[in-house]
């Protein structure tokens, strides 16, 4: 029988530790000048380096070194004076060199913090997430596996390797061990990647897309009796590729750890891989010997030693913290708490704000981005940002609506139109032959086929009942194809049934 | 005297991935011996306070600008593949899981 | 005309005395007439020399400017990637690849209108000192052909000195390019580190590695040099300086007043006596020339040889992983469901020859966790001594000089199966490659006791490679008027028609 969450917390206290991936967004790749394009076809974005080619040495790209150290300083990190590439030698197929050039133990950017604020049975409350150190390395190639179960690695008869991936930026971000959340671990966990989101983000160096594997986290997690000053065996779950899977594996490994410790069990230090349909993890294939890396200086390249000017220089090109951005909007387009968690939980600040800037109300914007169009993307089970409407498109609607061109409803048929690609406002507007009937004469036509169609009811508005009215006003909308407001259909047909007034 | 057995020399070729024979294995375990005395001469030198050396010309910084250049054709990056499907490198089945 | 400099060519050529088309066939029937015996090639590019040639011969038709080596003969240590023509590195792993892209030696050689007439054999990944641990079997010396030419370098130097071609392209780690021209009586160069590009040279250790010239004379050594030197944005470790003024250094070759320094720890015991008399002699030649000589102490050059048996085998564990029958080359054992660890293993064990594994486990050892600082750590510590010798010596001479190795050339088999015995051929020569600066050998007379070539190490400060044609040139031409001719024409002339 496997104890609930709340006698999990109830007897033990967790310790996170979370190692964090990121993809730098740069042109080409780390050490050579091949794209970073996602999608390409395979092995369409190789060459001598990054296939490991005899004779091929690799060069550092500059604009890498750059992203890393704005991500330390973002991060509140001291940035090394001099630092150095490491290799870290072990053999897998999909890493071309059998050695993944990396950081060891002269990483660029050292101690750092991040705040992150959950919402605790006491209200909000701050934890300090502290930073060990980011590191620059690079990705591997993608290995599709062939025979046996669905591209599986396990029964698989072979593999198929694309080297597209190979060579990306990559920057790891790590945590020291994060004690002292209790019950909120997972929360925090998920804070914090997404804090760590933000932040990239905001710095422009990355894309971030979890989906996308832009940004992938490994979770340890650990759990140490009540109390107690002895740290507990960890668990290593790999590439959680979203903020919902970060809490989930955490909840679920606090879980399966407690389970067997409660049996007497112990906890094997392993990795172990999240899996998205169960929530539950499995456990990796485990070795045979813990790997030695043999890491040792990379002698094909150059140390690196920033100089103070030249991290003065990044420094001054970071944008406002995500925090402090979120409070100042808050404030700027005075939304209450509820909303402000609601914006920030579906993702939408930054298209908000893109659509405030283009002169939108803030409420408006607010509600057409969290509403309607949140229910379409959810629909499609898409993000947001996925859809075809850009802030322009949004800002363009409420304008016509403030006008009168559009009404609410009529609105909504013009933002289905536009994500589902009719073009712009406008152009939606005129392949739907959408217009909103202000014509009082059209009205009072339609009023009087409605009145027509339906005399008993009409009579009983007459008489004064005014409820009936909503069954006539209700044919009017429909003879007038929705295009009609329906307040001004309201007024119209009171005033014809000598009910003004009301 | 320094020395490696025949099971520490397999433990390194399993490190280095190579598959060696027994014969193989005793043979570098009967050589370690006298190689390894060798090179522990650098222990004989006090070091202290020595800096290590990893590259020889004292240079910083040498980094090349975030543009792109063309990549191989998918033919030329292919051309040494002992076996290829669908563009891509076929290799046999993968035991471990990546990293 | 094989049996002129490549000057003399050159100048042949500028004058439209011969064509390089000609100059090419004459060179590949050479190789057709003598390497059955001496095996200096692993791959003749036959159609693409011609066709270079070719090239050459009508550019300088239409008269365009050419560079001064454009239509010259070279034989390409086969440790350098060329697009499109069998790399083996000498290494059965690599059997039958076929490089998509070009080195930038190769590319600079092409660009120059060098005419590359074939590959080299070598020591598998350069890992040896007598080409005998090539994986398709040894060079003989073009000397005594039961002998070995030296190496790693062999191939290239058996080529340069059976006349196959005037000049050629090695790489040096340890010693691959000084020894081999000492033990076949040419002149080799290993510039300084930085100064060659390493894009495209396949790597042994990374640290240590630098391609460089051979020709039969100081002065083509240096027009070779000048060539193949120069900055390259592919290589980080590439030196962003002018290249050195070698040319005109070797056409000089002046040493009045020039201070040279003997290093006190690289003659007498345990160098063969053949060796240490034509050293002393040419000391005194030197003196004779105005030059000063000046005793130098480098004591931890004592350590050299275990620094290096230390950090050239753990780059090299690391550099050799990508061997592993995925991407290219050798793949064994890929049936019955072997997975792709079991067919890495039984690829590297079959593809790998003996020295290359000793190279890899003992690279994998010193890199290992708890034994890095003792040994990975305490060799580049070392490193930073030799340095501070040099540097020291250096303040007292403008060059250093030594014998290039302590014996003449050796019989094939001979040290085989005794890896320390061989490994102490290179004990002269590490130290410059543990400093990163540059080193020449050249030809100071025969040896009495076995009348074969010795060779003459001069040693210069990084980025100082112009001395040692400076000091070269001079001696040799001290020495060609001593014995009255260019030592080499002493080799005999195998049967073909030199």
């Amino acid at each position: 029988m496997s104890a609930t969450y709340d006698e999990v917390v109830a007897k033990y206290d967790p310790v996170l530790g979370l190692e964090v991936h990121v993809e730098l967004n740069t042109n080409s790749k780390m050490f050579c000048s091949c794209t970073t394009t996602f999608g390409a076809e395979p092995n369409t974005q190789t060459c001598p380096v990054c296939l490991a080619l005899p004779g091929a040495l690799p060069v550092v790209n500059e604009k890498a070194i750059e992203s890393t150290i704005k991500i330390g300083l973002a991060l509140n990190c001291s940035i090394a004076p001099f630092s150095r590439f490491a290799r870290k030698n072990y053999f897998y197929p999909d890493m071309p060199k059998n050695f993944q050039i990396s950081q060891y133990d002269e990483p660029i950017c050292v101690d750092g913090f991040v705040d992150v604020e959950i919402e605790t049975d006491e209200g909000p409350k701050q934890f300090r997430v502290e930073i060990e150190r980011v590191h620059m390395e690079e990705d591997t190639g993608k290995s599709l596996h062939v025979g046996g179960a669905t591209g599986r690695i396990h029964g698989a008869e072979y593999s198929l390797l694309d080297y597209n991936r190979a060579g990306i930026p990559l920057v790891e971000i790590v945590t020291k061990i994060v004690p002292g959340t209790g019950k909120y671990a997972p929360e925090v966990a998920r804070a914090y990647v997404a804090e760590l989101r933000d932040i990239l983000r905001g710095l422009g160096v990355s894309d971030v897309k979890m989906e996308q594997g832009s940004l992938r986290c490994d979770a340890n997690v650990s759990l140490k009796p009540m109390g107690s000053e002895v740290l507990g065996t960890r668990s290593e779950t790999k590439n959680v590729n979203s903020l919902r899977s970060v809490e989930r594996a955490v909840r679920g490994e606090m879980i399966r750890h407690a389970d067997l410790l409660n049996e007497g069990k112990k906890v094997k230090q392993e990795t172990r891989h999240f899996q998205e349909d169960t929530g539950l993890t499995r456990s990796g294939r485990s070795k045979e010997q813990a790997e030695d890396y043999r890491y040792f200086p990379e002698p094909d390249l150059i140390p690196v030693a920033p100089d103070a000017a030249w991290i003065e220089e990044l420094r001054k090109t970071l944008p406002e913290r995500p925090s402090i951005r979120r409070k100042r909007l808050k404030e700027e387009w005075a939304v209450p708490d509820k909303e402000m968690a609601a914006m920030i939980n579906a993702d939408v600040l930054d298209i908000v704000e893109a659509t405030v800037l283009l002169g939108c109300d803030p409420t408006k914007a607010r509600t057409w981005w969290l509403g309607e169009i949140s229910r379409i993307a959810n629909e499609k089970d898409v993000a947001i940002a996925e859809l075809s409407i850009t802030p322009a498109d949004v800002a363009e609607v409420v304008s016509l609506i403030a006008s009168g061109e559009l009404t609410d409803k009529l609105a909504r048929q013009v933002i289905e139109g536009i994500i589902g690609g009719e073009g712009n406002a406008k152009q939606v507007i005129d392949k739907r032959g959408i217009k909103v009937v202000n014509n009082d004469d059209e009205l009072i036509a339609a009023i009087e086929r409605a009145c027509a169609a339906q005399p008993e009811t009409a009579e009983k508005v007459r008489n004064g009942h005014i409820p009936a009215a909503g069954a006539l006003i209700g044919a009017v909308m429909k003879d007038t194809k929705g295009q009609a407001d329906a307040a001004k259909v309201r007024e119209l047909l009171l005033g014809h049934l000598g009910q003004s007034g009301n | 005297m320094s020395s490696l057995s025949r099971d520490d020399v397999a433990k390194l070729a399993a490190l280095a991935r190579i598959e060696m024979t027994e014969a193989e294995l005793i043979e570098l375990s009967s050589q370690f011996g006298m190689i390894l005395d060798a090179v522990a001469r650098v222990q004989d030198v006090n070091l202290d306070g020595v800096k290590p050396t990893s590259h020889p010309q004292p240079m910083l910084n040498i980094t090349r600008p975030d543009v792109v250049a063309p990549s191989l054709s998918p033919e030329d990056a292919l051309s040494g593949a002992p076996a290829q499907e669908d563009q891509r490198f076929r290799v046999p089945q993968i035991l471990g899981e990546a990293e | 005309m094989i049996n002129k400099t490549a000057a003399e060519m050159a100048d042949a050529l500028s004058k439209g005395e011969t064509t390089s088309l000609a100059l090419t066939q004459a060179h590949l029937d050479r190789i057709s007439a003598v390497d059955s015996k001496v095996k200096a090639f692993l791959h003749v590019d036959k159609e693409g020399a011609l066709a270079q040639a070719a090239s050459v011969d009508a550019k300088r038709a239409k008269g365009e400017k050419l560079s001064p080596l454009a239509g010259i003969p070279l034989a390409l240590k086969d440790v350098l990637a060329q697009k499109g023509v069998p790399t083996t590195a000498g290494s059965k792993i690599l059997q039958g690849w076929r490089p998509p892209y070009d080195s930038t030696v190769a590319a600079k050689l092409k660009a120059a209108g060098v005419v590359i007439v074939g590959k080299t054999n070598m020591d598998e990944f350069a890992m040896g000192s007598s080409t005998e641990n090539s994986g398709f079997g040894p060079t003989f010396n073009p000397w005594d052909l039961t002998r070995t030419p030296g190496g790693s370098s062999g191939g290239s130097a058996a080529a340069v000195s059976s006349f196959q071609t005037p000049l050629a392209i090695g790489s040096d780690t340890g010693g691959s390019i000084r020894q081999p021209a000492a033990l076949t009586g040419i002149v080799g160069v290993r510039p300084t580190y930085g100064a060659v590009s390493r894009y495209g040279l396949i790597a042994y250790s990374s640290s240590l590695d630098q391609a460089g010239p051979f020709g039969r004379t100081v002065l083509d050594t240096a027009l070779l040099h000048e060539v193949i030197a120069g900055h390259d944005a592919h290589d980080a470790t590439s030196i962003n300086a002018d290249v050195p003024a070698v040319v005109a250094a070797a056409k000089s070759g002046d040493v009045k007043g020039l201070k040279i320094g003997v290093i006190k720890q690289l003659q007498g015991e345990g160098y063969q006596k053949g060796v240490q008399t034509r050293f002393d002699e040419s000391l005194k030649l030197l003196a004779s020339l105005g030059a000063e000589i000046v005793e130098v102490d480098c004591p931890n050059f004592e350590y050299a040889l275990a620094a290096y048996y230390l950090i050239a085998p753990s780059e090299a564990s690391s550099n050799l992983a990508r061997f592993d029958a995925m991407r290219y080359g050798l793949r064994v054992g890929d049936k019955d469901g072997a997975s792709a660890e079991a067919v890495m293993n039984i690829t590297r064990d079959a593809g790998f020859g003996r020295e290359v594994k000793r190279r890899i486990i003992l690279g994998t050892y010193a890199l290992s966790s708890g034994y890095y600082d003792a040994y990975y750590g305490s060799a580049q510590k070392i490193r930073t001594l030799i340095i501070e010798d040099y540097a020291k010596a250096f303040a007292k001479a403008d060059v250093l000089v030594s014998p290039t190795a302590p014996t003449t050339a050796y019989k094939i088999g001979e040290k085989v199966d005794d890896p320390m015995a061989m490994y102490l051929g290179d004990v002269a020569t590490i130290p410059v490659n543990l400093a990163g600066i540059c080193g020449m050998s050249l030809p100071a007379g025969l040896a009495e006791e076995d009348g074969l070539p010795v060779g003459f190490q001069i040693m210069a400060p990084a980025m100082q490679d112009q001395r040692l044609y400076q000091v070269g040139a001079a001696l040799e031409a001290a020495l060609n008027s001593k014995w009255g001719a260019p030592i080499l024409s002493n080799a005999p002339s195998l049967g073909g028609a030199a």
